[in-house]
This record gives structure tokens, sequence and C-alpha cells, in this order.
């Protein structure tokens, strides 16, 4: 068997950064120190550098105007500033709020801080691939909704949601419709305007830029206010000195992505489509958690039933391969993932669940492995556990 | 995260299986909180004669049902049923906090098992 030193497949908790990225920033780092917002000579490169990464932004999400991107400290900010921040700004319309029940924490708990300030929040159930129920949000549509928030894609199953149609109805009862990309971007296209989109929140890690740093795109004519307040940066919506060495970072990563996205994407859907297959046919009682089409490229997400996602998550590790799990004992509250749950998993399946994240680096080679050492695993802690069914009790 | 002993005990668990004609059964935990844990024993003269566990769970629940094993054989009743979740988690070298209440359940369980194997006998006392 081929045996790799170590097999990096969780690229959704955190990626390595492009070496033409570490490149592009050097010099922000090195020389030019200055503040974009300053008059003398010191400020001018920096300034031209954050106007071009925002310029390169703007294409990648086809923005009608590079000045419609703000620069924030990352996607949980933007989110933030998203929801908050057009919640606070459109109170004279109404103090209705919907968001998906799969949306990130940076999402949700931003609604349900709206709560307390006496907003009512309306958190949309989804199907059992995750996707949101369409029937349910034009119900749901008041006069008085000011915010519709659902992500593009979701990072945990992969699911991508059907954003047109969904702008389409928000539209129709004029509320605006914030969508969070963190998971899809630099994986699908997007495009703001055909895709009817008002916010996206934007994040560079996700796109093998630095972390620290996210964009949140405001559509002109959207009414926001900013959440954090200090010299007026970002047009007054973002005080603060930019990141300029993040960004300029941020703004390569962009570059790259638009051009590299298409091949990437087709490159990683057939490893992500061998990885599925390969677990599902090796190993009974293994299931998909997702929808089995409309999904990222980069997600293999699935469930073994009779067994607890951290123990996999060990196992796999003192193999050499690093992914991550939706069971309560690898989360900070001990609770089983809210998205698993939010697809009618049970809990003791949402324990046994595992994703593996693909990403540029990751070989047919390395897939091959995973799918080779995987069913040992799984029998291995099969023989250990109480509730694994006579029928697949084996001696190992 | 965890003790280099936790991991040591997680790669390679002491007395993992079943006892098909134990003596005393205890089960503790369930499948919803992801952690579940039964320790069967085998009782002579008023010792542990043999002692199994299974158990679904995180690498802590793995660890702590081996552990306690190693520390309950051979043991009188009355010495085993002393054994703490600390002693547990002293055993091996420490527990992540979070850990500490979850998936530290292997002293109830063996608690559990003595239990069981009290009342089976004190039901066969009777019968006679």
């Amino acid at each position: 068997m081929w045996t790799p030193k170590k097999v990096y497949m969780d690229h959704v908790a955190g990626k390595p950064v492009d070496p033409r990225v570490m490149d592009a920033m050097l010099p922000f780092i090195r020389e030019f120190y200055g503040n974009p917002s300053s008059i003398h000579s010191f400020g001018h490169e920096p300034r031209k550098a954050l106007d071009e990464a925002r310029a390169k932004i703007a294409k990648l999400i086809n923005a009608e105007r590079a000045e419609s991107i703000i620069f924030t400290s990352g996607a949980t900010e933007s989110n933030n500033m998203a929801v908050k921040g057009v919640a606070y700004r459109n109170m004279d319309k109404g103090k209705h709020v919907i968001a998906s029940s799969i949306e990130h924490m940076s999402v949700i708990n931003p609604c349900k801080h709206l709560k307390t300030r006496g907003f009512d929040v309306t958190f949309l159930l989804v199907d059992k691939y995750g996707l949101v129920d369409l029937n349910s949000l034009e119900r749901e549509l008041r006069e008085e909704t000011v915010l519709v928030s659902i992500q593009y894609a979701n990072g945990e199953i992969g699911t991508v949601q059907p954003v047109r149609e969904i702008s389409q109805i928000v539209h129709r009862k004029n509320a605006y419709l914030h969508v969070d990309a963190t998971a899809a971007n630099g994986q699908v296209p997007i495009d703001v305007q055909k895709d009817g989109i008002d916010l996206l929140t934007l994040s560079s890690n996700d796109m093998y830029g630095p972390k620290g740093v996210g964009a949140l795109y405001i559509r002109s004519g959207v009414r926001i206010e900013p959440i954090i307040h200090g010299g007026g940066q970002e047009r007054g919506l973002r005080s603060g000195t930019e990141n300029v060495p993040s960004i300029v970072g941020f703004g390569k990563a962009a570059e790259i992505a638009l051009n590299e996205m298409q091949a990437e994407s087709e490159r990683l859907s057939k490893l992500r489509d061998k990885l599925i297959k390969g677990l599902l046919e090796s190993i009974p009682y293994a299931f998909l958690n997702g929808h089995p089409t409309n999904r990222l490229p980069d997600n293999a997400a699935v469930r073994f039933n009779f067994i607890e996602g951290e123990s996999i998550l060990l196992n796999l590790d003192m193999m050499g391969v690093a992914a991550s799990s939706g069971s309560a004992c690898t989360t900070k509250t001990l609770e089983p993932s809210h998205v698993l749950l939010a697809t009618g998993l049970k809990h003791e399946e949402a324990h046994g669940s595992v994703l593996f994240t693909l990403g540029r680096q990751n070989t047919e080679d390395e897939v091959d492995y995973v799918v080779q050492i995987m069913p040992d695993i799984v029998k291995r802690l099969r023989a250990m556990s109480p509730l694994t069914p006579k029928e697949l009790q084996v001696d190992v | 995260m965890y003790s280099e002993k936790v991991m040591e005990h997680f790669r390679n668990p002491r007395n993992m299986g079943e006892i098909q004609d134990a003596d005393g059964v205890g089960t503790v935990g369930n499948p919803v909180c992801g952690d579940m844990m039964t320790i069967y024993i085998k009782v002579k003269d008023n010792r542990i004669e043999d002692i199994k566990f299974k158990t679904f769970g995180c690498g802590a629940a793995v660890a702590t049902s081996s552990m306690i094993t190693e520390l309950a054989k051979g043991k009188i009743l009355e010495e085993a049923l002393k054994i703490t979740r600390k002693d547990v988690a002293d055993a091996l070298e420490g527990l992540p906090p979070v850990k500490m209440h979850c998936s530290n359940l292997a002293a109830d369980a063996l608690k559990a098992a003595i239990e069981d194997y009290y009342k089976k006998q004190k039901g066969k006392v009777e019968n006679q």
C-alpha cells in the first residue's frame, strides 16, 4: 500500500496560504509599511495595493463597482456586520429577520442577539439534504422582514442552495438578501448581479489567502450601519487601519481563484466522488451527509453508524490523515453539529460523522489511501462498540 | 490534547470485549450523549477474576474503560467499589477538562456491574 507521511483533508478548518499569495504579501510587510490613509509618499504604495486588491475581489464576484467591497477581519465579522448592520439600519421598515437553521454560528448568534433587542427572528427548516424549503421561505416573509440570510453552500455537508430562486422570492417582498459564501468562495462561480445578492460574505483563507481577513460585498444602495466605529476607514462602514499585507494576499488569492477555479473544481469533484463512492461501497452502514449532487467540489461528508466521530478522527490521525467531525465530542459546546441535527439526523448518527474536505495539494493516491485504511478503522471501533449489531461483530 | 497515557490506552485497549457468562454487567451513558459503556465482570471468592468492556465514544471514553479494567482486575469487590472517577483520570495522567464529566464514566460502569452482581447473588440466595 502507498503510504504518505501526512494527508491533510481538513481544508474547511484551515487552508495553506498559496506561495504566490505569500510572495505578493511580503513587500507589504518588509518595505511598504505606511498607512494607506497617509498623505505623504509612504502611504502611496499601500493605498494603490488596497485599491488593486479591492478590484480583484470585485471581479471575482462580478460586483458592479470595487467600492462595494468592504474589508473586514474575516467571515465572522462580515456576517455580524451584515446581520446586525442591516437590521439596526432598517428598523423603520420592520424588525423581522429570517435565516436558515444551518447557517454558521456567526449568522445564527447575531440573529439570537437581535432577538434580545426586540427583533423577531425566523430560522427556516431544511430538508434531509440541507436544502432550504422555498415554500416556507415564501410563507415566512412579511412586510416587516428586512433581511434574509442564507449561505451559498454549507461547509459541513457541502449542500449548495438555489441562491437565484431564493433571491427572487426575497426581493418580491422587498427584503435584502445576505449570502454567506465562506465555504463556497473560490470553489463555485458567484455573480452577485446575476444571482441577485445584496450582501455577500467572503473569506480570504478559504481561497488560500491569509487568515484574519475577509470582506463584505454591499450592493450600492443597501442601507446598512457600521458595527465598528472609529476613524472612518472603508467609507465609514468599517473603521480601523486596513490590514494591508493580508488584504494584498486576499486580492492575490481572489485573482488566482478566478483563473484556476474551473479546472480545480472539476479535479476536486472527481476526487470527492471517488472518495465518497469508495467509502460507501466498502463499509456497511455508511451514509452520505448532504446533497448527492448539489454539493461543493471539496466536500465528502460521511457518517458511520454505531461508532463515534472523535475516535474515528484519532484513528485517522494515527494513520497520518487529518479530517474533522460533527460529533459532540469534538465541539466546544459538547452538542452535536446543529447542521447535522437540522437535516434530521439523530444524535447518535451525528456523532458518527466524519468530514473530509479536499484541497489543491490532495492527490488521487491520497484519496485511495483513505479509502484503503477506513474500513479497518471502522471495523476496529465497531468491534469495541456495544451498539454494533451481532452480524457486524468480527474479531480484530 | 490527550496525554500520552490516554493515547496509549486508546491505541491498545486492555480487556476489550464481552464475557458471555458474566456474573455482573453494568451499562452507563447513552448513545444520544455520545458516550456509552458496558463493563462485564466475572467474580470468584469475592474477587474480580476477569473484566471486559465495550464502549461507544470518544478517545477519553475508550481510555477510561480500558484503564478501569486494569485498576479493578484482581481486586476484592469492596476495594473495586472504592475506585473513583478521579482515580481513573489520575491513572491516565489527566483528562482534558471538558472530558472529565462527559466521558469519564468508567468508574460508574464498574459500580453498576458490581451492583448487578450483588443483585444476582441475592436472587440466587432467595431462590435456594
